[in-house]
C-alpha cells in the first residue's frame, strides 16, 4: 500500500485555510477521500489546483447508490497532480430531490464532457456549465441508464422496426 | 492556433459561413465519430465533435456482471489496446482484494501490454498516414501488427479480444517456445522501425502536412486534461509508468520521450520514439522471464488448475463456487490508473461487498484526449482537421463506451 502521509497533509493544508469545505476525511486501500459540500466544491478545487498544485482533473463520474439510500448520488472528483504525482479523491453528495451542484468547468476544462457524461447517465445538473447536452445518447432520450432503477434492457421492449 | 477574431468571422453575414458535417461515416474520422465544421472559406471556423454512436452501457453492463465476467467486457472498449484495459481493471480488482501478483505474472504482464502498445501504435501510425496520404505506409504497419496479434493469439487464444489477464494472474502461461518467438520479433522490429522513419519520418510531404498544425500548449493540454503522447507532445513530462509505477515498471530501464512543439509533428515524433522504448522494455522482460506459478495464491478469487481439479476436491469445489456464486469483494473504492498506449486510463470501482461491483466507471484518454479537438483545430485548414483527429489517435469504442 502506497503512503498516504503526504496526501493526509494536503488535507490539513486544505481544512487548515477552508475548514467549512471539508466534511470528513477517509482513508482506505492506500487513496484518500475528501467529502465537500457542495455549496463548497468549486472553491475546494480551485484551491487544490492553484495552492496545493493538483493541477490535473484527471476523472469526474458519478455514482447512483440506489433510490432507498439518502443522499442518493455521489459526484467523485479525482484530482491528479502533475508535480508531485500524487492523487487524491474530492466527494460531494447529492440528494435525490435536489441533484445540483456547481460545475467546476471553470477551474479546468476538461471538466466539461465529464459533466455533460455525468449528467447523461445520471441526471446531475451542473449549475453554471456551458453547455449541459447529452453527450453519449440521443438527446430525445427517455431517461438516465446509470441509475439504479433504469432497467437493465430499458423501459421500451428492444425491437428492431 | 492562427491569429484570427473568431467573433469577427462569426459576425460576418451568414452567406460566408458553410456548416458541414464531417462523419459519422467518413474513413479519417476512425470509426463512427461526427463533427459539426463551421467553415469560411477552407478554414475552420468552430468544431462540434458529436459522439456516441458506439455507445453501448457498458458501464451499465459491468454492475449486472461478476467481477471476472467484466474483463471480457474491457476488451471491447479500446480494441486497438485490449490488453491495457484488462491491465487496469484487474489491478483495479486486486487493489481491492488486496492480491500479491507473483513476479513471473507481472513480468508477463509488462511484456504483453508493451507488446500490445506496439501493435497500437501501428495502427495508428498507418491510419494516420493514411489520412494525410501516404498509403503504403499501412501495409507495413500492419504487417508488423499481425506478428504482435500472432503472439497474442498464441498466449490467450484470442486476436482482438484476448481477456489474458485475470483477477490474480493471467489465464494461463506462455505457449512452449513463446519466448523465442518474442525474440525473433524483436530481432526484426527495429529494421521495420527504420523503415517507418525512411518512409515517413523523413518525408517531406508528411513534415509539410503535420509542423505547425494543431497547436496546443503546455497549460491548456494540462486544462483539457491530456495524456500520454498527446501531453508528452506540448511538453509536459509524465508517464504513469515512471510517475506513478505499477507491475513493476520502476524496475526496467526506459526513458519517456518528451517533445516541445506541441502540434502534430511532435506527438507523431513521441509516439515514434515510444516504439524504441517498448521495445527496450520487452527485451528487459524476456530476461527476466524465470519459471514460477502465475496465479495469486488465493484459491477463493484464482480459478484453480486444470489438472488439480481432477485430484483435489477442494479445487474442484472452489472452481465451482468461482463460476457460479462469483467471490466477494470487501467494500471500499478504488480508482487505479495505468499508462494505456492512448495516455491515462483509469478504473473507478465501486465495491459494497458482494460479487457484483456497485459502479464500475472507466476514464478512457481518448474520450478526454478528443474534447480537446476544438482547441487544436479551430483555425487550420479543413484538410488538418484529419491530421489532427489522426495525431490525437482516438478509438472510438473507448469514446463512447
Amino acid at each position: 500500500m502506497p503512503d498516504t502521509k503526504p496526501l493526509l497533509d494536503f488535507v490539513e493544508k486544505l481544512k487548515a485555510e477552508k475548514p467549512e469545505a471539508v466534511t470528513e476525511v477517509r482513508e482506505a486501500l492506500g487513496e484518500v477521500t475528501v467529502f465537500v459540500p457542495r455549496e463548497h466544491i468549486v472553491e475546494a478545487c480551485r484551491f487544490m489546483k492553484e495552492v496545493l498544485d493538483f493541477d490535473m482533473l484527471a476523472d469526474l463520474c458519478g455514482v447512483d447508490r440506489g433510490p432507498e439510500e439518502d443522499p442518493r448520488f455521489e459526484v467523485n472528483y479525482h484530482l491528479f497532480s502533475t508535480k508531485h504525482h500524487k492523487r487524491l479523491r474530492l466527494k460531494v453528495l447529492l440528494s435525490e430531490d435536489d441533484p445540483h451542484v456547481a460545475t467546476v468547468t471553470t477551474v479546468w476544462k476538461t471538466a466539461n464532457w465529464h459533466e455533460r457524461e455525468t449528467y447523461d447517465m445520471f441526471g446531475i445538473i451542473f449549475d453554471g456549465h456551458p453547455d449541459l447536452r447529452r453527450i453519449l445518447l440521443p438527446s430525445d432520450f427517455d431517461g438516465h441508464p446509470l441509475r439504479k432503477d433504469y432497467p437493465l434492457r430499458g423501459y421500451e421492449p428492444y425491437s428492431l422496426t | 492556433m492562427r491569429n484570427i477574431d473568431f467573433q469577427e468571422v462569426l459576425d460576418q453575414p451568414l452567406e460566408s459561413h458553410m456548416t458541414i458535417s464531417m462523419g459519422p461515416q467518413h474513413p479519417s474520422t476512425h470509426g463512427v465519430l461526427r463533427l459539426e465544421l463551421v467553415l469560411d472559406g477552407e478554414m475552420v471556423v468552430k468544431v462540434t465533435p458529436d459522439i456516441g454512436y458506439l455507445h453501448t452501457g457498458m458501464e451499465k453492463l459491468f454492475e449486472y456482471k461478476k467481477y471476472q465476467q467484466g474483463i471480457v467486457i474491457t476488451d471491447r472498449m479500446d480494441y486497438l489496446n485490449p490488453l491495457g484495459n484488462n491491465l487496469a481493471y484487474v489491478m483495479a480488482v486486486e487493489k481491492l482484494l488486496q492480491l500479491e501478483i507473483p513476479e513471473r505474472a507481472q513480468v508477463i504482464r509488462v511484456m504483453m501490454c508493451e507488446l500490445q502498445r506496439i501493435a497500437s501504435h501501428m495502427v495508428w501510425l498507418g491510419t494516420h498516414a493514411l489520412d494525410i496520404g501516404a498509403m503504403s505506409v499501412f501495409f507495413y504497419a500492419f504487417r508488423q501488427r499481425e506478428k504482435i496479434l500472432n503472439l497474442i493469439e498464441a498466449a490467450s487464444g484470442g486476436r482482438m479480444t484476448p481477456s489474458y489477464f485475470r483477477i490474480g494472474g493471467l489465464m494461463m502461461d506462455l505457449p512452449a517456445g513463446f519466448e523465442h518467438r518474442v525474440k525473433q520479433f524483436l530481432d526484426e522490429f527495429p529494421e521495420a522501425l527504420e523503415q517507418f522513419e525512411n518512409l515517413v519520418s523523413r518525408n517531406t510531404l508528411f513534415q509539410a502536412r503535420t509542423q505547425g498544425i494543431g497547436y496546443i500548449s503546455k497549460e491548456d493540454a494540462i486544462d483539457w486534461g491530456l495524456t500520454g503522447p498527446c501531453l508528452r507532445g506540448s511538453g509536459v513530462d509524465l508517464d504513469l509508468r515512471r510517475d506513478n509505477p505499477y507491475s513493476g515498471y520502476e524496475t526496467y530501464d526506459f526513458e519517456v520521450p518528451v517533445e516541445t512543439g506541441g502540434d502534430v509533428w511532435a506527438r507523431f515524433r513521441v509516439r515514434m520514439r515510444e516504439l524504441y522504448e517498448s521495445h527496450k522494455i520487452i527485451r528487459q522482460a524476456l530476461e527476466r522471464l524465470k519459471p514460477g506459478p502465475i496465479k495469486a495464491d488465493a484459491p477463493k478469487v484464482v480459478l484453480p488448475d486444470r489438472a488439480d481439479m481432477r485430484k483435489h476436491m477442494d479445487a474442484l469445489i472452489h472452481h465451482f463456487l468461482i463460476i457460479a456464486e462469483g467471490f466477494n469483494v470487501p467494500p471500499g473504492e478504488v480508482y487505479h490508473a495505468i499508462e494505456a498506449s492512448k495516455g491515462e486510463l483509469g478504473v473507478y470501482i465501486k465495491s459494497n461487498g458482494g460479487p457484483k461491483p456497485e459502479r464500475v466507471h472507466f476514464r478512457g484518454p481518448s474520450f478526454v484526449n478528443l474534447s480537446a479537438l476544438p482547441v487544436m483545430a479551430e483555425g487550420e485548414m479543413v484538410a488538418d482537421v484529419i491530421a489532427i483527429i489522426g495525431s490525437i489517435d482516438i478509438v472510438l469504442g473507448e469514446v463512447d463506451r
